[in-house]
């Protein structure tokens, strides 16, 4: 039996207060939920606040380099697809600095379930604006505002996203069923978390976020439907919705490869004399 | 005297240079002859001009030569730009109908390729087969026989007997309109039939026999045809290659797979490396065995794109910020891209490294005749792996435990019930980030200790020629080939001249590299490059400083004649 001590990992270096706790806590009450050994977790970070995260509980970890998570956990997913496997970053991680793996990890939709501490701006570097920071938005790289931001949740559904999720980092129990889904989800799973950042946005607090999130499944909203659901990842403002808000069936990508049938590449055989039936072509 | 034919065909691109050339070359190999080719080609799908050229001969030979025997020319461009390198008993084939005004002296073979080509197939694209098949006939190569090369290329269904058919005309109208005294005999030879492959498939071969398992690649020229090849084989042979958005995550992915326990490599080129470069760092950090190819091109940024060129020596050796282990392995030629393959393979998961393969445009698309490679000798030395049956030491595994080797036993996920951690923050043996200088200081002197092992791994330099000479030539990588010419050519033209060459190249193998070079009296660097790089590196490692330099950086291969040219200027 899975329990919470199991994915008990050492003290958080985070700011008290920062949104990513509610994050780490949801996360391992989804992983204890789900029943899921850490040794069959894999959890494949960026650099940022967020990529520290897998350092903090229990699991195998591959902590990579700021933007490119989402390769490196499909490489792994590839090689293993046996493992549970958890790509972890930033906004600024994964919409910035990896955004063309983004757009075609959800494209190609493998089998992994990708959490984003989208707090509108970079905190590891002392705040400066991020791809999801509100037009306006003033720091000390952009003075005169932020320009317009980057609707992740609307580029995940036109790329083709199979899961498109947003949580809020304040609702720990709402946010643990949504990375449970994500998890249980086959294919890509965009958990886009509304993350506070007490050191460097005062513009985007609990207070402001708890104002206006609201939850999908309490508003009677059916997550099926492409068109509603590209409306419904476009609300942003007064009311800003939480829950999964599109989803649909796809095959995922290691779904479709063909040697993976034959089980996990890590456990396939090699044998260099299969090779030489090879040669004949070139004679 | 034996048989040594030079034979070139040229024409746009789109005309099938590549296929007659190819089909040639394959019927040349055939007879047992020694073959090699190789490419010269535009950064274009249709137009320009391309060709192909061969050398055969019944003895080895493993380079290019300056004069032609035959020149096929698919168009009138071809005949202006190699007329030249065709003496007076040589042939030249060409349209008679296309082309009109190249005056009459005895070699040229006009004759209506693309109305032949329409009468036996229905379509003109196939006077190149056409045209090989006159080729052929020059040679006295038996038409029967070639026929078969034309039906493995084409295969045996319509295309083919189209094809077959057409190749017949050529070799029938050739046959009976050329004087038989211009005719270059080819006979069988007999013996075990030898394969005809480029640096580029023998890559491919050398990896799948390696067992990788994963390949993550982005289209870019001369490497494409490596993960092209190898995703022809994935379904029979247990691999699965991707083609992601973009470099940065061909190798992030490759990274990835090889953490989870699999074989896993790249192949592109300079400007895709450049791309890669972080993620060559995040390998060496997180001690994570991969193999990169680089077929290197005439840079910087787009350069010539399909053109050859050592350019990429000194980045290979320092891509990356800060210090950590690594290899770079330069094969010589067709054969040694399949065995350094294996090798980098070996080496990477050994010592936990990031290993680069530099092979360059002209080893890549260049055809050789090689024995069938002998798998009995591929050895795969996964390197330290921790014992799947020893739980009480995986309850407590550390991924990077501090040994005297440097090398901490790996583990996969899910192999056993340890955690994995790694790390590309500096990290403690656990794999978790620290910032302590204490920790930082043993885990880098760690990563650094695998080089003492690593380097009694490196072969020192091949020597050729005579043990004394006047004069010592210094290459490494695709050049070998040439370089050895240039050494026999300058023994019947009364040079002494030796040759010390290096295939692997980092760790840099000192000590090898100074007792070949003992007792060398003028020594000359010859560089596909602008700056001798390699030189640098030999100045850099041993302090031997040499005599002089060969470069060539016009993004074409070295020749030997040219070799030889340039070594008399030098000596003059």
């Amino acid at each position: 039996m899975v329990t919470m001590t199991d994915y008990a990992g050492s003290q958080p270096a985070w700011c008290p207060g920062c949104g990513n706790f509610g994050i780490l806590n949801a996360l391992k009450k989804a992983l204890v939920e789900l029943g899921l050994e850490p040794h069959k977790v894999l959890m494949v970070s960026g650099i940022g606040q967020a990529g520290k995260l897998p350092h903090y509980t229990r699991a195998n970890v591959l902590n990579v380099l700021h933007g490119r998570a989402l390769p490196a956990a499909a490489g792994a997913k590839i090689a293993n697809p046996e493992l549970s496997v958890i790509a972890v970053g930033g906004d600024g991680d994964g919409y910035g600095e990896g955004g063309n793996h983004f757009l075609h990890s959800v494209r190609r939709n493998h089998n992994i379930t990708y959490l984003v501490h989208d707090n509108q701006v970079y905190a590891l570097t002392k705040g400066q604006a991020s791809p999801t920071s509100d037009r306006g938005f003033v720091t000390k790289t952009t003075p005169h505002g932020a320009p317009a931001p980057l609707n992740s949740l609307a580029v995940a559904i036109a790329a083709g996203g199979t899961f498109v999720a947003r949580g809020f980092s304040g609702d720990v129990e709402h946010l643990a069923g949504l990375i449970k889904s994500g998890i249980q989800h086959r294919g890509f799973a965009l958990i886009d978390i509304l993350q506070p950042c007490v050191s460097f946005n005062h513009q985007n607090t609990y207070a402001w976020y708890k104002e206006r999130v609201y939850k999908l499944e309490e508003a009677s909203y059916k997550p099926g439907d492409r068109s509603a659901a590209m409306e419904k990842a476009l609300e942003w403002g007064e009311r800003i919705p939480i829950g999964v808000i599109y989803r649909q069936e796809r095959p995922a990508f290691e779904d479709e490869i063909t040697v993976l049938t034959k089980g996990p590449l890590v456990r396939q055989a090699t044998d260099p004399m299969q090779v030489g039936s090879l040669f004949d072509e070139f004679v | 005297m034996g048989v040594d034919i030079n034979l070139m065909v040229g024409g746009e691109a789109g005309q099938g240079v590549q296929s007659a050339g190819f089909i040639i070359a394959k019927a040349l190999a055939r007879c047992g002859l020694s073959v090699f080719a190789d490419q010269d080609y535009e950064s274009r799908v249709r137009g320009g001009h391309n060709f192909f050229r061969i050398r055969a001969s019944d003895r080895e030979v493993s380079a290019i030569s300056e004069t032609l025997d035959i020149l096929v020319a698919l168009d009138r461009l071809s005949i202006d730009l190699h007329q030249k390198e065709v003496p007076g008993d040589g042939a030249i084939i060409f349209d008679a109908d296309k082309v009109k005004d190249v005056g009459s002296s005895g070699n040229l073979l006009g004759m209506p390729l693309e109305r032949m080509a329409v009468e036996a197939t229905g379509n003109k694209q196939a006077a190149n087969v056409v045209a090989l098949g006159a080729a052929m006939a020059l040679i006295g190569y038996d038409a029967v026989a070639m026929n078969s090369v034309v039906l493995d290329y084409f295969g045996s269904g319509e295309t083919g007997k189209a094809n077959a058919a057409a190749a017949g005309r050529g070799h029938e109208y050739a046959k009976a309109n050329v004087k038989a005294d211009s005719q270059r005999r080819v006979s069988p030879l007999g013996g075990q039939k030898r394969m005809l492959l480029n640096g580029n498939e023998a890559v491919a071969l050398g990896a799948l026999a390696a067992g990788c398992k994963f390949v993550s690649a982005y289209p870019m020229t001369p490497s494409t045809t490596i993960m092209e090849y190898m995703a022809g084989k994935a379904d029979e042979l247990g691999i699965v290659v991707v083609q992601p958005e973009d470099e940065i995550s061909a190798i992030n992915m490759i990274v990835g797979a090889a953490y989870a326990g699999v074989r896993a490599m790249t192949a592109t080129s300079g400007g895709g490396f450049c791309l890669m470069v972080e993620g060559l760092g995040l390998a060496g950090m997180t001690e994570t065995p991969i193999v990169v190819v680089d077929g290197q091109r005439a840079g910087p940024a787009i350069g010539l794109p399909t053109r050859t060129e050592q350019g990429d020596l000194q980045f290979a050796l320092n891509a990356s910020h800060g210090d950590f282990p690594r290899a770079v392995l330069a094969p010589a030629s067709v054969e040694d891209a399949f065995w350094l393959t294996v090798k980098a393979f070996n080496l990477a998961e050994e010592y936990q490294l990031p290993v680069i393969i530099l092979t360059d445009q002209y080893l890549a698309s260049s055809y050789a005749t090689a024995e069938r490679f002998n798998l009995a000798k591929v050895q795969i030395r996964r390197g330290q792996l921790l014992s799947e049956t020893d739980p009480a030491k995986l309850e407590r595994y550390k991924r990077y435990e501090i040994t005297a080797s440097g090398v901490s036993p790996r583990a996969f996920p899910l192999q056993s019930t340890a955690l994995v951690v790694a790390d590309s923050d500096e990290h403690n043996m656990e794999g978790h980030l620290i910032e302590d200088a204490e920790t930082r200081t043993a885990m880098m002197l760690k990563r650094q200790s695998k080089l003492e092992g690593l380097k009694k791994e490196i072969s020192g330099p091949r020597t050729y020629g005579p043990a004394q000479a006047q004069i010592t030539l210094i290459g490494w990588g695709s050049t070998l080939g040439a370089l050895r010419e240039t050494v026999d050519a300058a023994a019947q033209d009364g040079l002494s001249v030796n040759l010390v060459h290096f295939s692997e190249i980092w760790p840099f193998p000192d000590e090898a590299a100074t007792m070949a070079l003992r007792g060398a009296k003028r020594t000359f660097a010859v560089e596909n490059n602008a700056t001798a790089q390699f030189a640098r590196l030999l100045r850099a490692e041993t302090g031997h400083q040499v005599s002089g330099s060969i470069l060539k950086f016009d993004g074409r291969p070295f020749t030997p004649a040219h070799i030889l040219g340039q070594l008399r200027k030098e000596v003059a």
